[in-house]
């Protein structure tokens, strides 16, 4: 490759508020089309905004979580431009002074760190949705307001990735960021996190950027590869013959892998940003700043080399349980009732996330099973009361039943065996029925070892304590 | 007297002596407006069954002890103002047939008094104008001479207070279209400070500039009808939160001692003789009542009206472009395909004057230009604000004339904008500076047309503009006279 | 000429408004005069001076995040030019 990609992301987070950034109509996703309209989201004459408080609070967060300066003034503006789902003629957005600005976040791919650079993080109206119903009869398109006027953050990266696998890295950083600090649900099928990707080319060993194209309708972190790797080509190839790359907006399709561009639609656009007359400055104190700090979560990195340090787990059990903010609290949780980490990082790791998996991929918060349920079932086992794998037997129980593992053991009867005599008889049973077995561990076949304890369990059903199985075997077989 | 000819005061007075009803009132404005609005047309709609339903609530709250200022008193509003049921047109075909599903704040708070609304008055489109000629629902007429224009933009609303067909009028001004045909029509006219009143429900012309205030037949009444709309409105960020004073408790006050400046540039050749006569008595009057008059500089008034129509049309450009055949309004019939829909439905929907301020506004703020226009008349538009703080270091009111002539001839202007946007030079800066302003009757022309003198407050200073123009009113009656109709 | 009819005629483009041939012979004109006279700003030094958007000083008007209401679907489509099923109908947009 005699090109070096040069990659700038700008994602559009929709923010968790209960309302609308400029009125009080739900953000409810899924709602009837045009169920969640008023005056001002519908841009009726004569309605005026009024910003919600809850989205400046949200953007101060991801700010101070990206490492941003604070603007202490900010001031929004009026992008000017037409479209059917946008009300106004207008986005209400922010132009020369961003909420956020100067920020980074370190990445890691392939062992190796890298600091991706954040320009900026302002706060905007999202549009409503144009799309084609299936409605007999109807060949145009048809438009919803319910999204119009949700808010949204813009956070724009600089162009400082150089592969499709740091852009991954980092837009996975960047989603888990915001869902540790409840700004956002993360969820990309829905439109909740979006992502238009800068690529251009460069020879390698230059330092002077490329033209790029500016990708868009980009929804799973699989399509920001495929994307990215499609447009690498095509640039490449215009390059190879001796072409130049048109700075253009391309739309992705997921269906084809490939992009194709949207010139038709956008002709000479200029936008007449100016600052909205209907809004007033929001000015952001050191004293707000700082109260949002105090009330912002543990961060996954901070959270991940507290796991290593404090609770000695390793730093592959670590990051897996930080990818999200609930399977973390999950884990601690139950550390906290069952104060052995590395147990409960094996389970949680183990048999917590199959279940879910197995079960449609369902959010740890709704786990039957809660921290204080698993911690239960995991001091039985420590006790002795029941053997690890009848501890796997309880666990699913409880995640089909809800009931509490000493309630399965004593319905099910799985109590641990540890009664020397009980498995004296049945170790006895087991040599009896298999002499020829015997004779050749006797002979130096010592392998067949795991075969007499797989017998003997078997005959207990499960609940001879492996550990008294062990040892009377090995004495009766010896002697 | 008829019922028709009362003040708001006076007629609460016979409400509350239950000497007339609310409904016999509002019959008596209906067939008021059934008699001579043909000849004004100062309404665009009138609401003579909405109206009476208000009317006999109005009575049942009177019967049962509950009157406010405003209970049972027949108002007007500029079809600028969005009526919940009610057609707002904001004098443009592309609304024609808007049926808005709220009421604005001030509409609001004039229902919560039990006001009763008998209809939309007419206006230049989208209050773009200083005549009235600008309404696609024709122009409206001057009650004082019929062949003269109203003054706009609120022109229906001075009209039909001149026409008495509407015993108060709420209006809009952006650079002096509650003033101007106030003036022009004889009545009293008031513009509050920037954030006074809620823009909420308000059609937006040029959102900083924008103001609601009444149209009187004097000056108590506009003190009652600014008090009943004033005050903090969370619908709208720029409301703002201070307390809406008493403004009728101060209009007796007096000027005895109050400092009165008359700002040099204000008073220049090519004034009417009529006008300026007018100004004359008018200051002697105020010497005689022992104000202390001073001459006051207020250097940057010739740069108001470039500064307002650049500021004024860039916001326009935007406000106006929610006006694109989707949600509500006019949509072309033939369009073939998005692009057309938009601008050929925005093209039959907006007149003339309309389109020419998009156009200015949209260039103001296009790439390559937004510094050269729009920034540079922000710029200076500090400098205007900053006469004005200046000025109000010395003085305590500012008295102008309000335009430079009394009303025109229908038609006179309309073939250059530019002279008719400068026949608001003295009314503009008031908006520029976001400060108040009031249009007092003080006198006719020798055509007997009348004309307007204004008084300009210091931020929040209503009260004393009102108690000032009380005081002229009270010695003058001018504003006694009625419009030959 | 502070504007051209080639520049008229791009404006009307961004304001999305069909104009005539007639109408931009006229709005060249009328706004060329107007622009003309604009041009008496510059003689203001205006360096180093704040633009002001508002004249009345103000800042951070905030609202709770709480619901207010929304005013359903028949009255958000009541004054629609045209409607299918909850949406608002407009000529098919091709991207």
């Amino acid at each position: 490759m005699k090109y070096q990609v040069v990659i700038g992301l700008e994602v559009h987070t929709q923010l968790t508020t209960n309302t609308k950034i400029f009125c009080g109509c739900s953000t409810r996703f899924g709602a009837e089309p045009n169920s969640q309209t008023c005056p001002v989201c519908l841009g009726l004459p004569g309605a005026l905004p009024v910003l919600n408080r809850q989205v400046v609070e949200y953007a101060i967060r991801a700010g101070l979580a990206t490492n941003c300066s604070i603007t202490k003034r900010n001031v929004f503006a009026r992008k000017n431009y037409f479209y059917p789902d946008l009300p106004k003629g207008y986005q209400i957005s922010q132009f020369d002074l961003p909420i956020c600005q100067h920020g980074h976040l370190d990445i890691e791919v392939e062992g190796e760190k890298k600091r991706i650079g954040i320009t900026r993080i302002h706060m905007e109206e999202d549009a409503g949705k144009l799309v084609h119903a299936d409605i007999p009869g109807v060949d145009d398109s048809c438009v919803d307001l319910n999204r119009a006027c949700t808010p949204l953050l813009e956070i724009v990266s600089e162009p400082d990735m150089r592969s499709p696998d740091e852009a991954i890295a980092y837009l996975k950083k960047l989603h888990q960021i915001v869902m540790y600090l409840g700004i956002c649900d993360g969820n990309l099928e829905e439109g909740s996190f979006r992502c238009d990707a800068n690529v251009s080319l460069m020879p390698v060993g230059s330092t002077v950027f490329g033209t790029r194209a500016e990708l868009k309708n980009i929804n799973s972190f699989k399509f920001i590869k495929q994307a990215i790797e499609y447009e690498i080509e095509r640039q490449a190839e215009i390059l190879d013959d001796g072409g130049k790359v048109v700075q253009e907006t391309r739309l992705f399709d997921p269906n084809t892998g490939t992009t194709r561009s949207m010139r038709g639609k956008e002709e000479a656009h200029d936008y007449r940003y100016f600052p909205d007359p209907d809004l007033v400055p929001v000015i952001i104190s050191d004293d707000w700043i700082e109260k949002v700090r105090g009330g912002l979560p543990e961060l996954p990195e901070t959270k991940r080399a507290r796991f290593m340090s404090e609770l000695g787990l390793s730093e592959y059990d670590a990051e897996v349980l930080v990818a999200s903010r609930e399977l973390a609290q999950y884990f601690e949780d139950t550390v906290a009732l069952f104060p052995q980490a590395k147990t409960v990082s094996n389970w949680v790791m183990g048999e917590v996330t199959r279940a879910l998996n197995d079960d449609n991929n369902r959010s740890i918060a709704q786990c039957p099973v809660t921290p204080a349920l698993l911690a239960d079932l995991l001091k039985l086992m420590e006790k002795g009361t029941i053997s690890g794998k009848i501890a796997k037997t309880v666990f699913d129980e409880m995640y089909k039943t809800g009931k509490t593992p000493e309630k399965i053991v004593e319905e099910k009867g799985l109590v641990q065996v540890s009664d020397t005599g009980a498995i004296e008889a049945m170790v006895d049973e087991v040599l009896e029925k298999n002499a020829g077995q015997v004779a050749e561990y006797r002979g130096g076949k010592e392998t067949l070892f795991g075969f007499f304890v797989g017998q003997v369990m078997r005959a207990s059903k499960g609940k001879a304590n492996p550990a008294v199985v062990n040892e009377l075997l090995l004495k009766k077989l010896q002697g | 007297m008829e019922i028709f000819d009362l003040t708001i005061h006076e007629l609460h007075e016979k409400l509350k002596a239950k000497e007339v009803s609310s409904v016999e009132a509002t019959r008596a404005m209906l067939d008021r407006i059934e008699a001579v609005d043909s000849q004004v047309n100062a309404y665009i709609t009138v609401t003579p069954e909405q109206a009476l339903v208000q009317a006999e609530d109005a009575d049942r709250r009177i019967a049962a002890g509950e009157i406010a200022p405003l209970t049972g008193i027949p108002v007007g509003l500029k079809d600028i103002f969005v009526t919940k049921g009610i057609r707002t047109t904001c004098g443009s075909r592309i609304l024609e047939n808007f049926v808005p599903p709220y009421d604005g704040t001030a509409v609001a708070r004039l229902k919560e008094q039990g006001a009763v609304i008998v209809g939309k008055l007419n206006q230049d489109e989208f209050a773009m104008g200083s005549s009235n000629e600008s309404s696609y629902f024709g122009p409206c007429k001057n009650p004082w001479d019929l062949s003269c224009t109203p003054g706009g933009s609120s022109g229906g609303s001075a009209a039909a207070i001149a026409a008495r067909t509407a015993t108060a009028t709420l209006g809009t001004d952006t650079g002096g279209s509650i003033r101007q045909p106030a003036s022009h029509c004889g009545c009293v006219g008031l513009k509050p400070t920037y954030g006074r009143v809620s823009r909420y429900g308000v059609i937006a012309y040029a959102s900083s500039l924008d103001q609601v205030g009444p149209l009187t037949r004097d000056v108590t009444d506009s003190a009652l009808l600014l008090g009943a709309v004033a005050g903090y409105d969370p619908r709208d960020s720029t409301s703002v939160n201070t307390p809406v004073p008493d403004y009728l408790a101060s209009l007796a006050k007096g000027v005895k001692g109050m400092k009165i400046g008359l700002p040099k540039q204000y008073f220049i050749e090519g004034l009417d003789p009529d006008v300026k006569r007018a100004m004359d008595e008018a200051i002697a009057l105020y010497q005689s009542l022992g104000a202390d008059i001073r001459e006051v500089s207020l250097p940057n008034t010739e740069y108001a009206v470039a500064t307002y129509y650049i500021i004024a049309t860039a916001e326009a450009s935007a406000n106006l472009a929610r006006y694109d055949g989707v949600r509500f309004g006019h949509r072309a019939e033939d369009a073939r395909g998005l692009a057309q829909m938009y601008s050929k439905s925005r093209a039959e929907g907006f007149g003339p004057e309309v389109k020419r301020r998009i156009m200015l506004g949209t260039y103001a703020l296009s790439s390559g230009y937004y510094d050269a226009y729009y920034v540079k008349a922000q710029k200076v538009r500090t400098l205007i604000q900053q006469d004005f703080l200046n000025a109000f270091k010395e003085v305590d009111v500012l008295l102008t004339p309000i335009a430079p002539t009394p009303a025109f001839k229908i038609a006179e202007k309309l073939e250059d904008p530019l002279q008719m946007y400068l026949s608001d030079i003295f009314t503009i800066p008031v908006n520029l500076a976001g400060t108040c302003g009031i249009s007092v009757p003080a006198g006719f022309s020798a055509a007997g047309l009348p004309i307007g003198l204004q008084l300009v407050g210091k931020p929040f200073g209503e009260q004393e503009i009102l108690t000032a123009a009380y005081s002229f009113e009270r010695e003058t009656k001018w504003h006694l006279k009625k419009a030959p109709l | 000429m502070k504007i051209t009819r080639e520049q008229v005629e791009h404006v009307a483009r961004l304001a999305r408004l069909e104009l005539s041939e007639a109408e931009l012979d006229t709005f060249t004109g009328q706004m060329d005069s107007i622009l003309s006279y604009v041009e008496k700003l510059n003689a203001l030094d205006t360096e180093g001076i704040v633009p002001t958007s508002h004249a009345v000083p103000m800042e951070n008007a905030f609202r709770a995040d709480e619901a207010t209401g929304s005013i359903g679907v028949e009255a958000a489509l009541a004054n629609a030019p045209l409607r299918a099923e909850s949406f608002f109908r407009v000529p098919k947009v091709i991207e």
